[in-house]
């Protein structure tokens, strides 16, 4: 029980504590408050994005299997409303650089990551819909490459924006996703060869 | 019916012709252009207005954008030109007309002028310039500072005339 309690601390702690660091930040003075919940929504998303293959690779303590793919999809759903919420707010703050962001023209290094991340969190909602019509295996495959790009992009994302988010809490973050989607990428490779050898 | 002889020396000497016509050609008209004009940068424009006013100070100051312009060419300092600055700063907005003002160069060539404090804005802290007068060609700038903390920031402008 003491096990259980502290796993899903840990993951509380993990993806609340860089939020509640990020709300203490002095950066939210200088801002409006549409800019200031489109930064939140990023940083909301990426802490999602923790929780996501813990949920898939059967890492959390209490809910069935069953039960974690549906709360996983249901984050999935989450994360594309982040999404849109964190571009939608930008534009609206500030449409001139969000319009050079999303045509890969903006001087700044970050954005090309976080656009591409985008649309792979995009593709793999609409692969989802239609993941019937694309038999299990493709969808599963699909899925599982799209997961990486929006992992990667996120990351390089998140780590060369100067923003509301403080240095090592956004580091530590970062390198926990990371972690937590090499491992259910391994596990989950693992237990697809186990499956095709017998 | 012709013979086409190629030999050595023949070749050597076609060589070194194509060599000294080629790298001549390529090495004069940048001699006689000199200190190439600055480009535009990416983003440069954004929450550009229009005809900011010339100004002592914007706002209550205490951060200093400094910079050069000089004519593309022979690199001749320029008097008189108008520098349009504008940033996201602990005043307001990138967009907001109280974030934005002009200075003119002195007779060497160089502005300076204080505004508040730039901070992180869309990932970076960075400021814009523009030189926007129509003697020379418009050019946009868009500095980044190394350090949110810095407290001042310098670009340069080389213009080629209209």
């Amino acid at each position: 029980m003491a096990r259980v309690t502290l796993i899903w601390a840990a993951l509380a702690t993990a993806v609340c504590a860089p939020i509640a660091v990020a709300a203490a930040s002095p950066q939210l003075a200088w801002r409006n408050p549409v800019y200031i919940a489109a930064g939140f929504a990023g940083i909301i998303a990426l802490g999602l994005m923790l929780v996501q293959p813990m949920l898939i690779g059967g890492y959390l303590p209490g809910p069935s299997t069953h039960r974690a793919r549906r709360a996983h999809r249901w984050i999935g759903g989450a994360l594309v409303m982040a999404v849109v919420i964190h571009v939608g707010g930008l534009w609206i703050a500030n449409p001139q650089d969000v319009i050079d962001a999303l045509l890969f023209e903006s001087p700044t290094p970050f954005s090309v990551w976080g656009v591409i991340a985008m649309w792979a969190i995009f593709a793999v909602a609409l692969l989802a819909a239609l993941r019937r019509r694309l038999g299990l295996r493709t969808w599963r495959i699909a899925h599982m490459v799209l997961a990486v790009v929006i992992v990667a992009g996120t990351v390089v994302h998140g780590l060369l924006i100067e923003g509301a988010m403080e240095t090592v809490s956004k580091a530590a973050l970062c390198a926990l996703v990371l972690a937590a989607t090499m491992k259910v990428m391994a596990d989950l490779w693992v237990w697809r060869k186990r499956a095709t050898a017998r | 019916m012709t013979t086409v002889v190629l030999n050595r020396r023949i070749l050597v000497a076609a060589g070194g012709a194509i060599l000294v016509t080629g790298v001549s050609g390529l090495l004069l008209p940048a001699r006689a252009q000199g200190l190439a004009p600055t480009p535009s940068m990416p983003g440069g424009s954004n929450n550009y207005r229009k005809g900011a006013p010339t100004v002592d100070r914007i706002g209550r100051g205490g951060f200093l954008m400094t910079g050069t312009v000089r004519r593309a060419g022979d690199g001749a300092p320029l008097a008189g030109q108008r520098i349009q600055i504008w940033a996201h700063t602990t005043e307001g907005q990138e967009h907001e007309p109280q974030s934005h003002g002009a200075t003119l160069t002195d007779s060497k060539g160089m502005f300076r002028l204080e505004m508040p404090q730039i901070v992180p804005i869309f990932g970076q802290p960075h400021g814009h310039l523009a030189y926007d007068s129509g003697e020379f060609e418009t050019v946009f700038l868009r500095p980044v500072m190394r350090s949110a903390k810095d407290t001042s920031l310098e670009a340069h402008f080389v213009l080629r005339p209209v």
